[in-house]
């Protein structure tokens, strides 16, 4: 499966002092495109993709669910091709997407305690303390105080559901639409889904003047 | 070739305890721990068999098990509804009481 490679893949760091890091991903990278794994233009589509991709990205699809109860329950279903429907198409080779749904009986919070698996293809990269050590043990020890570091403070008869993204799926919180935002358009909606909502961490959060009393 | 699936919706399972020596994703604090399967997710290529070159094969079942966070920590703090959502392959889970 020759993709003539060129064994040269440039980057941009070329010429510069790599840390041992990128060196080990450049070699790994080599070693992969030599035995055919995938090929240098596959990985640059890859990167492409993920740094295109940024929580602007799920907050818009988190605002159209909320403006459009009939996507919302495709979304719910089927994420990846509802997703197509606007215009997100998920890679084959990206992980399965999973859209959960925070309601006033449930509230969702995801973690991976493994490494730091994450909806790339959709939110971009994740923020570093999803990535910390903290994060992940605290995560699922003692979510509801993780919560309120973040300025969200749950009732006892909300349920928490952490969801520990161990495997082949990766986790997209759909948070509750904030009350008093009936009047807003989709856009104006969006502006209010921040990227920890999507994580579950908090709820959006409504500036003063913006929701109708 | 599709296999049954070992375990339904509602089923009780207990994860195994082991410490194989490749790449294994069925996290430690979760092992021993007995919960209810809540959704199937679908077969898998198997990382314990990708993680190594391997091809995964044969796929694997995933499932997502619920836990009683009462039950995983001693000391948990929150109210006794609440849950820890983790998806573990097949393999890796018991049935309980039968």
């Amino acid at each position: 499966m020759s993709e003539g490679h060129d064994g040269e893949h440039v980057h941009p760091e070329s010429g510069e002092e790599l840390s041992v890091y990128a060196r080990r991903a450049q070699a790994i990278e080599a070693l992969m495109v030599e035995k055919g794994v995938c090929s240098t233009s596959e990985v640059d589509q890859m990167m492409n993709m993920v740094e295109s991709r940024s929580p602007s990205d799920g907050a818009k699809v988190v605002a159209h669910a909320w403006s459009d109860p009939e996507f919302k329950a495709r979304l719910l279903a089927d994420p990846r091709s509802a997703l197509t429907e606007i215009g997100y198409s998920l890679p084959d080779t990206t992980p399965h997407l999973a859209v959960v749904e925070n309601t006033e009986q449930v509230h969702h919070m995801v973690v991976c305690t493994l490494c730091s698996c994450y909806p790339r293809a959709l939110l971009g990269r994740p923020p570093d303390w999803y990535k910390s050590f903290a994060y992940r043990s605290r995560a699922v020890v003692d979510p509801r105080g993780v919560m309120r570091e973040f300025g969200l403070e749950l009732a006892d008869s909300v349920e928490v559901q952490v969801l520990d993204s161990t495997a082949d799926l990766r986790y997209l919180v759909l948070p509750r639409r904030p009350a008093g935002t009936e009047n807003l358009s989709e856009a104006e909606l969006a502006k209010l889904v921040s990227r920890d909502c999507m994580i579950g961490v908090t709820d959006p959060h409504v500036p003063e003047g913006v929701a109708a009393s | 070739m599709a296999q049954s699936n070992k375990y339904q919706t509602g089923d009780q399972v207990k994860v195994r305890v082991d410490s194989p020596s490749h790449h294994y994703r069925t996290p430690t604090y979760i092992q021993g721990k007995t919960g209810v399967v809540v959704a199937i997710c679908g077969r898998y290529r198997n990382p314990e068999s990708l993680g190594h070159g391997g091809d995964g094969m044969p796929e694997q079942l995933l499932y997502r098990v619920s836990f009683a966070q009462n039950s995983v920590w001693d000391r948990y703090r929150g109210p006794s509804g609440d849950k820890i959502l983790v998806d573990i392959y097949e393999h890796w889970l018991d049935p309980v009481g039968v």
